[in-house]
This record gives C-alpha cells, sequence and structure tokens, in this order.
C-alpha cells in the first residue's frame, strides 16, 4: 500500500470518532428527549416495530456506504428495489416460477442492474451521477412498462415470514440486517477490499498507480448495492403483503442520507459503517418520535432536511480544523 | 461548420425527423391541436431547463428544482386565491425562487458543500413543508386574471413566448457576456478560471440565483396553466428537467452545452412522450424510453469526448 492509500486512514479516525462521537451523543439526547415526551416511545415493542421498518433502507445504506466511500454514488437503489419488487411478482404470478425461484431471480435482477451501473461507469467512464440517474428513469420505467400498473397479492403465508415474522421475539429481517451490517463492517475495516474501497475514494490515480484492482472493486460495489436493493424489495414486498411499481420511490434519498449523516464523506475516502448505523437509527427515531409526539409525517421530512444539510455543515467545518 | 453537427443541429433534426415519421404513421400527431398541446403542456420544463443548464455547465446539480417549482406554484395560486394583486401572485413567486437557489449557491460555493448534498437536503424541506403546511388541499377558483398563461402575443401563447425569450435571452448572455462566459470557465476548470481572474464562487452563487429566476418563471407558467393547483410536488420533475439538459448536450462533467440544446431536448422527450400514445404503446413505457434515451445520449456524449481527447484537443 502505497502513502496516499495509508494517509487519510491515518487521519480519518481523528475526526472521524469526533463526528461519531457528536451523533451518538445527539443520538441518545434524542432518545431521552422523545422518551420523556411520550410514555410509547421507549418500548421494546416499538423499538423493535421501528427496527422492522428500518430494514430495507439499512440493507442498502451498507453497500451505498461503500459506494460513496469509493468517491462515487447510486441514485437507482429506489428504482431497482421497484424493479426488483415487480420481477418477483411477475416471474411468480405471470411466468409462473416458483415462489424461491421468483426471490432468487428478483435478485439476480437486482444485481444484473448495479452490475450494468458498474459497468458503464468503470468501462465507459460516465460519471456515477449520471450514470445512476439515467438507470434511475429505465429502472423505474422498466418497472412500470413491465408490470402496466398491475400489482400482484396473494402469496404464500410463508413468504411472509421474511418481512413479518419474528425469530426469539425480534423480527426476521432486524437479525437480517445485522448480519450483514457485521460482515459489511468486518468487510470495510479488516479486509483488502474495504481498505482498498478507501484508498480508491481518496486518490483513484494513486490506487491505480498502485497496482490495486479499481475498477474491478468499484464493479463490485455497484453490483452490491443492486443486490442489496434487490434484497430490499424482497423484504418489502413480504412486509407490505403487494407488489407495486412504485416501490422504493424516494429510497434513494432516504440511504444517501443515512450515509451522509453518519459521517461519510460524500467526497469519498472517509466514513464507516458504525457511522452509516447511527445514521441509520437516528433518521428512524426522528421519524418515529416526531410522530409519536403529533408532528405529521410530512413535517419529519423537513427536519430531515434540516439535520442532512446541517450534519453535513458541522462535519465539513470540523474536517477543515483538523486540516 | 462544426456547428452543423453540434447538439443543436441534431436535435432540431429529430424534433422534425420524429413529427414526420410519427405522422406518416398516424395523421393525427400533426394535428395544429396536438402540436399545439405538446409546446404548451412542456414550455415550463424547457424554461427550468435552462437554468438547470446553468448549474450544470459550472459543474454543479441540483435535484430540489421540482419541489420548488410544486411550492411556487402553491404560494402563487394561494396568494391569487387570498385576493393578493395578480401582479403580486406573479412576482412573488420569482423573487422567492432566488431566494431559496441564491441561499442553496451560497452553501455550496463559499461552505463547500456538494450541491447533491444540498439539494438533496432542500428537496426533503420543500417537499415536507409543502404537504405538511397545505395538507395536499387543491387550489380552485383561481382569479379569471391570474391565468397568465392563457394569454397571447401577437397570437403567440405565453407559455411558447416565455419559452422562446428565456432560452434566447439566456444563450446570447451565456454565449457573448464575460459573466455567461464565467460560468463555462467554471465549470470547466475552476482553478484555471480563477487564475484568469474569474471568481469560481461568485460564479456559483450567480448560476444558483438565475437558475432560481428560471425556476420561478417556469412554476409561473406551470400554475397559470392550471385550472386546479394541487399543491403537491410533481413527481420526478427534476429528472424530466435533468434529463432535458443532458440530452440537449450539456455535459455533466462541466463547462459544455448551450440552453438552445436543452430547450430543444424539452421538445424532443414531451414529443416522444406523446408519439407513444399516438402509436399506441401503453403510456406506462414512456418513463422506460426516456431512461434509455438519457442513458443512449449520456453514453455517446462520453465516447466522443473521449475520441476528441484521443485527437489530442479538447471541448
Amino acid at each position: 500500500m502505497s502513502v496516499a492509500a495509508q494517509a487519510p486512514v491515518r487521519r480519518a479516525p481523528r475526526w472521524l470518532a469526533r463526528h461519531e462521537t457528536l451523533l451518538t451523543i445527539i443520538l441518545v439526547i434524542a432518545l431521552i428527549g422523545l422518551g420523556a415526551f411520550n410514555d410509547r416511545f421507549l418500548t421494546l415493542d416499538n423499538l423493535l416495530n421501528q427496527g422492522r421498518l428500518m430494514t430495507e433502507i439499512g440493507l442498502i445504506a451498507l453497500p451505498m456506504t461503500f459506494v460513496i466511500i469509493t468517491g462515487g454514488i447510486d441514485l437507482s437503489v429506489g428504482a431497482i428495489v421497484g424493479l426488483c419488487a415487480i420481477m418477483l411478482g411477475y416471474s411468480w404470478k405471470t411466468f409462473g416460477f416458483p415462489l424461491p425461484l421468483a426471490i432468487v431471480f428478483a435478485l439476480a435482477v437486482g444485481g444484473l442492474a448495479g452490475f450494468v451501473n458498474g459497468l458503464v461507469i468503470t468501462r465507459v467512464k460516465v460519471p456515477p451521477l449520471i450514470m445512476t440517474i439515467a438507470t434511475l428513469a429505465l429502472y423505474r420505467g422498466l418497472a412500470e412498462g413491465v408490470s402496466q400498473a398491475h400489482s400482484v397479492r396473494g402469496y404464500p403465508e410463508w413468504f411472509y415470514i421474511m418481512g413479518q415474522g419474528d425469530v426469539f421475539g425480534v423480527p426476521t429481517q432486524l437479525l437480517v440486517l445485522i448480519a450483514a451490517i457485521v460482515v459489511a463492517g468486518v468487510a470495510l475495516d479488516r479486509t483488502t477490499f474495504g481498505r482498498t474501497l478507501y484508498a480508491i475514494g481518496a486518490n483513484e490515480t494513486a490506487a491505480r498507480f498502485s497496482a490495486l484492482p479499481v475498477d474491478r472493486v468499484k464493479l463490485t460495489v455497484y453490483t452490491l448495492s443492486g443486490l442489496a436493493s434487490g434484497f430490499a424489495a424482497f423484504v418489502l414486498v413480504s412486509r407490505v403483503t403487494t407488489t407495486r411499481m412504485d416501490m422504493g420511490m424516494g429510497y434513494e434519498l432516504d440511504v444517501i442520507a443515512a450515509v451522509v449523516l453518519g459521517g461519510t464523506s460524500i467526497f469519498g475516502g472517509s466514513g464507516t459503517i458504525w457511522g452509516t448505523v447511527i445514521g441509520l437509527v437516528m433518521i428512524q427515531l426522528l421519524k418515529n418520535g416526531l410522530a409519536l409526539t403529533g408532528v405529521k409525517g410530512d413535517a419529519t421530512i423537513v427536519v430531515i432536511g434540516v439535520a442532512l444539510i446541517v450534519s453535513v455543515l458541522i462535519a465539513s467545518s470540523l474536517q477543515r480544523r483538523c486540516d | 461548420l462544426r456547428r452543423f453537427a453540434s447538439q443543436e443541429a441534431l436535435l432540431a433534426i429529430a424534433v422534425i425527423g420524429l413529427a414526420v415519421v410519427v405522422g406518416f404513421v398516424n395523421p393525427r400527431f400533426l394535428a395544429t391541436r396536438n402540436l399545439a398541446d405538446i409546446l404548451l403542456g412542456n414550455a415550463y420544463i424547457a424554461v427550468a431547463a435552462v437554468g438547470m443548464s446553468m448549474v450544470i455547465i459550472s459543474g454543479n446539480i441540483d435535484i430540489s428544482v421540482g419541489a420548488l417549482i410544486g411550492v411556487l406554484a402553491t404560494i402563487s395560486g394561494s396568494l391569487a386565491v387570498a385576493g393578493a394583486p395578480v401582479l403580486v401572485a406573479w412576482l412573488v413567486p420569482l423573487a422567492l425562487g432566488v431566494a431559496i437557489m441564491a441561499a442553496q449557491g451560497a452553501i455550496v460555493a463559499y461552505l463547500r458543500i456538494p450541491a447533491i448534498v444540498v439539494t438533496l437536503g432542500m428537496l426533503s424541506i420543500l417537499k415536507g413543508g409543502l404537504i405538511s403546511v397545505t395538507g395536499g388541499k387543491w387550489i380552485t377558483d383561481l382569479p379569471q386574471s391570474f391565468h397568465l398563461a392563457d394569454l397571447s402575443v401577437l397570437g403567440a401563447p405565453m407559455p411558447v413566448v416565455i419559452m422562446a425569450l428565456a432560452t434566447a435571452f439566456a444563450a446570447v448572455w451565456m454565449r457573448y457576456s464575460p459573466s455567461g462566459r464565467a460560468i463555462y470557465a467554471t465549470g470547466g476548470n475552476a482553478e484555471a478560471a480563477r487564475l484568469c481572474g474569474v471568481d469560481p464562487q461568485r460564479t456559483v452563487l450567480m448560476v444558483f440565483a438565475l437558475h432560481g429566476l428560471f425556476a420561478g418563471l417556469a412554476s409561473l407558467v406551470y400554475a397559470t396553466q392550471l385550472r386546479v393547483i394541487q399543491s403537491t410536488t410533481p413527481s420526478g420533475l427534476e429528472l424530466t428537467v435533468i434529463t432535458a439538459s443532458v440530452v440537449g448536450g450539456v455535459s455533466i462533467l462541466g463547462g459544455v452545452g448551450t440552453d438552445v440544446g436543452s430547450t430543444l431536448a424539452a421538445i424532443l422527450i414531451a414529443e416522444i412522450t406523446s408519439a407513444l400514445v399516438f402509436i399506441n404503446v401503453s403510456p406506462y413505457w414512456t418513463d422506460a424510453v426516456r431512461g434509455g434515451l438519457i442513458l443512449a445520449t449520456v453514453i455517446a456524449d462520453i465516447l466522443r469526448r473521449q475520441r476528441r481527447a484521443a485527437r489530442g484537443w479538447k471541448k
């Protein structure tokens, strides 16, 4: 590894630690504050239920953290969720696939959608922002075209275990999310793959000259993002029991908000899974807490928008002071 | 000579060619009524794309414009219904558009937060704010005099006049004025621009403020066309506007493109959407066609640039 690859790693934890500490403190204060306002908020039932609700965003936020660390972005994730949900429902209902095969098929479509993003980004060198804006329209359009706005429902009972079931009292998908968090965290922090992500984000040219497989790693990251979106689609369909073409609409905003709120720099080169998880939990609990204290759902979006801008402002001023 | 092979010329040919081909398949497509509907119904997208082109040329992006247009249209309509003078209902959205966009531009330019993050946050704020304030109520009983879009100048309907004027004004200004050239310089290479005496930060702020003005104008065309304003944000509008810019030849890498191209592209996209209906393709395929179109244009643009760079000269 070259100096360029190590430099940000050595420097980052200092302010990152601060950002995450700051975030955790805000989270704890928010928790206590919201809990004091409403006695339904800090109950185990409510918290577990919130865990259920945040899983889809969380699953996508993990690979999105990877993507953003490499200095990229993926705006097509919400559209991929919609496309995969439609593919799941249609391959089962219309093409007559057995349901387990339909699930695998949907995951494959998600992986393929992400792979196409990654392929064009690495081979043709289209900027990720533009590529994924284009495929956001394309994938959503395919979902609309294939489904012709028809929804699919009436899945068998076992299908709902993922979205509505419990294992030892914990929502099934929350366990999946926790496992995914551990895997992503270890992959990012303890493997060559993970360290390569930081190297690419910090200085892509330097990473190339250090003989790192830049294109292959980027391709992997975008494919993972598509795959995770496909899995999120499965969880979502299982939770809400129906397949619609507008599923996952606007997810990209929630996902990116969680990642950026968690301290991952949008310029690439720094960020942690831990931060993303805190960002994710914070957004979900903020939404829920505000809703319980009587704030309408739409007003909580405003709070998230403000939180996003303010947190990035604070992070960037902290970062400048550290440099 | 090279200008004839430009994106603008290609788009103009595509706009006419498509009309001829679809007209051949279904002559009703060429009915004056239909062509006028296409232009009138989409003029506001072209107007918004003028500002968006400037933002993209300067090397930034704005994904809050759709929500902003929804908010401004609602404010404009509410003012008119509340009995404010029509002129106030028309001018307040323009001023507010400039103010909101300038604020975002200031954060992007001076605090160096990437435009994608700032406008993403603003999108949430505007969208959530609008629904929680209005509750999604429809605005009806708009006074007759409010409908600016129903007026016409020398026989040309107002939305088309505004679209043409906005495009022409911006095109000339961007091509010939020093501040207009500064946008290209900033987007092409901010550091080089600075060394040439251009202030990139002020340029970005100015671009966003102007973009706000065009967004205000777009919301005006949009709102005054409607008999009922839905007081929600038109979903995916930002995407349509960005598509128009990108298909119009504005390069997302900054520094290249014109708003003539984006206006032509806005017309082309509207034409395609309408054509699909006339050749009996389900409207649910429209977005897929549009997505494929952006993808193809973007890839072609990048490949063309790479080939030019390989030949040893830039832009």
